[in-house]
């Protein structure tokens, strides 16, 4: 591992690729409890009540906030590479970070 | 238990070797306003002159002494011992990403190999120019090109540069930052073999703005600004099927 | 030269960048509205069954999250693991497969 991290942009990338990863890993798991509906209404209901819990809500809260991050750190890097470049293209970090937390808890805040 | 200045000591750990060897610890003299040159220079001459390691200008115009010093790729003549020193040690090793001669000397070739796959050089007209481009210092354009062009090919980006570690094919921000101060230069020729060139399986889309080269640039030149300028220009001409 | 195909993956991960960064933000503003009181499914067949626009809105959300996750996937299968070439194309192109495919049948199934 380099010991060369001394700029926010290393950690932005780190965040984007790994969130990344973590939201494309979950999306099939996503998408096959969404099709559960077709085994039936009861079957889908089955999994949503199960997801009731606190501690899943918690985890959705944090998959929540891993999505609001990506974005935000995306329209970051679609403002630098096609747009010209700004400084002010600085603070987009920081937007994205309170951004992502801001969701995340808006989230937490409508499941509790 | 008193030290006068002069008897202050640096432990500098040195990389012996080529890509296998190991660290040698030297004991250096400290002086104030002693460089990471200064004391390669002590150690060569005074204490083991098989050390072997690059310098030329020595005054921060060349790029020849580029090499890790405490993980950061910098250049040793204008770094000071002072500046970077850890708890009174120091760890000198070649520059990352390319192939170790011996010691501190590695082999450039695979750099400027990429600066040449980028077409990183000037291309003449074919035919006699009849009226020369006039090219006014507050042009736009030239503006991005002069933003660009003191780059002296030191490799300080290409060795801090995480995605040249993980994908052999990426050209690099060295290569990609001189192609886009080319893209900019009214009086060039190559532009649209030049965007291909940069577009390829090693190409500007390897970038992920990490910045660890605009970091270290020595002449503070911001490569991830070309290369996102490049992927601008690049994603243009392939929507438009330019190229 | 491949034809650029390292390049136009690339735009491809991009342009469907863009237009995640509109489904998504729809989307997280949905699902903070639908989750609170809690989410059953006759919740969710209510806002989905026959509605068309809706199906077409996630069936191009789904096909655009299916592309720009496998292309980000094989990004960093190549530099994080150093797996390329025909392997890590067969498998990331059966995930992408995979994902339309599930993910169609259950926006299929949400509104059919």
């Amino acid at each position: 591992m380099k010991t060369n991290r001394d700029k926010k942009e290393y950690w932005a990338s780190f965040v984007q690729r790994w969130s990344g990863v973590a939201l494309a890993l979950f999306l099939p798991f996503h998408f096959m409890v969404l099709s559960l509906i077709l085994q039936g209404e009861q079957v889908l209901d089955g999994f949503l009540y199960w997801a009731e819990a606190p501690l899943i809500k918690l985890a959705e809260g944090g998959l929540v906030g891993l999505l609001a991050v990506h974005l935000l750190g995306g329209l970051r890097l679609l403002i630098i590479e096609f747009f010209a470049w700004k400084e002010w293209q600085g603070y987009l970090i920081a937007i994205a970070v309170t951004g992502a937390a801001a969701a995340g808890c808006l989230f937490l805040l409508r499941a509790f | 238990m008193e030290k006068n200045k002069n008897e202050k000591q640096v432990s500098v750990s040195i990389w012996r070797g080529d890509k296998e060897g190991s660290f040698e610890v030297f004991e250096v003299p400290f002086i104030e306003e002693q460089t990471v040159l200064d004391l390669l220079t002590h150690v060569q001459r005074n204490i083991d002159n098989s050390l072997s390691y690059r310098f030329a200008c020595r005054v921060g115009m060349c790029g020849s002494c580029a090499m890790q010093i405490n993980g950061k790729p910098r250049w040793t003549c204008r770094t000071l011992v002072s500046s970077v020193i850890r708890d009174g040690e120091l760890k000198l090793e070649p520059l990352s990403n390319l192939p170790v001669v011996k010691d501190l000397v590695v082999d450039m070739e695979p750099f400027f190999e990429k600066w040449q796959a980028a077409k990183g050089r000037f291309e003449p007209s074919d035919s006699l120019v009849q009226e020369f481009a006039p090219i006014k210092p507050k042009d736009k354009i030239r503006q991005k090109a002069d933003e660009a062009i003191e780059c002296i090919n030191c490799g300080c980006c290409y060795a801090a540069c995480d995605v040249v570690e993980s994908n052999p094919a990426y050209l690099g921000p060295a290569a990609l930052n001189r192609a886009w101060s080319l893209i900019n230069d009214v009086k060039d020729s190559a532009n649209t073999e030049r965007l291909k060139a940069v577009s390829g399986d090693g190409g500007c889309q390897n970038c992920h703005t990490n910045s660890q080269c605009v970091a270290r640039c020595p002449v503070l030149i911001n490569p991830t600004r070309s290369i996102a300028g490049l992927k601008k220009y690049v994603s243009l001409a392939t929507l438009k099927g330019d190229i | 030269m491949s034809n650029r195909v390292e390049f136009k993956l690339w735009l491809a991960h991009r342009i469907s960048g863009m237009a995640l960064g509109f489904f998504v933000m729809v989307h997280l503003a949905g699902m903070i509205i639908a989750i609170q009181g809690g989410l059953s499914s006759s919740e969710i067949l209510q806002r989905t069954s026959g509605n068309y626009a809706w199906g077409l809105f996630y069936s191009l959300f789904t096909i655009a999250a299916a592309v720009h996750s496998s292309i980000g996937l094989r990004t960093v299968a190549r530099e994080v693991l150093g797996w390329k070439g025909v392997s890590a194309n067969v498998v990331l192109s059966s995930f992408f497969l995979g994902l339309c495919f599930v993910g169609l049948s259950a926006v299929g199934g949400l509104v059919l």
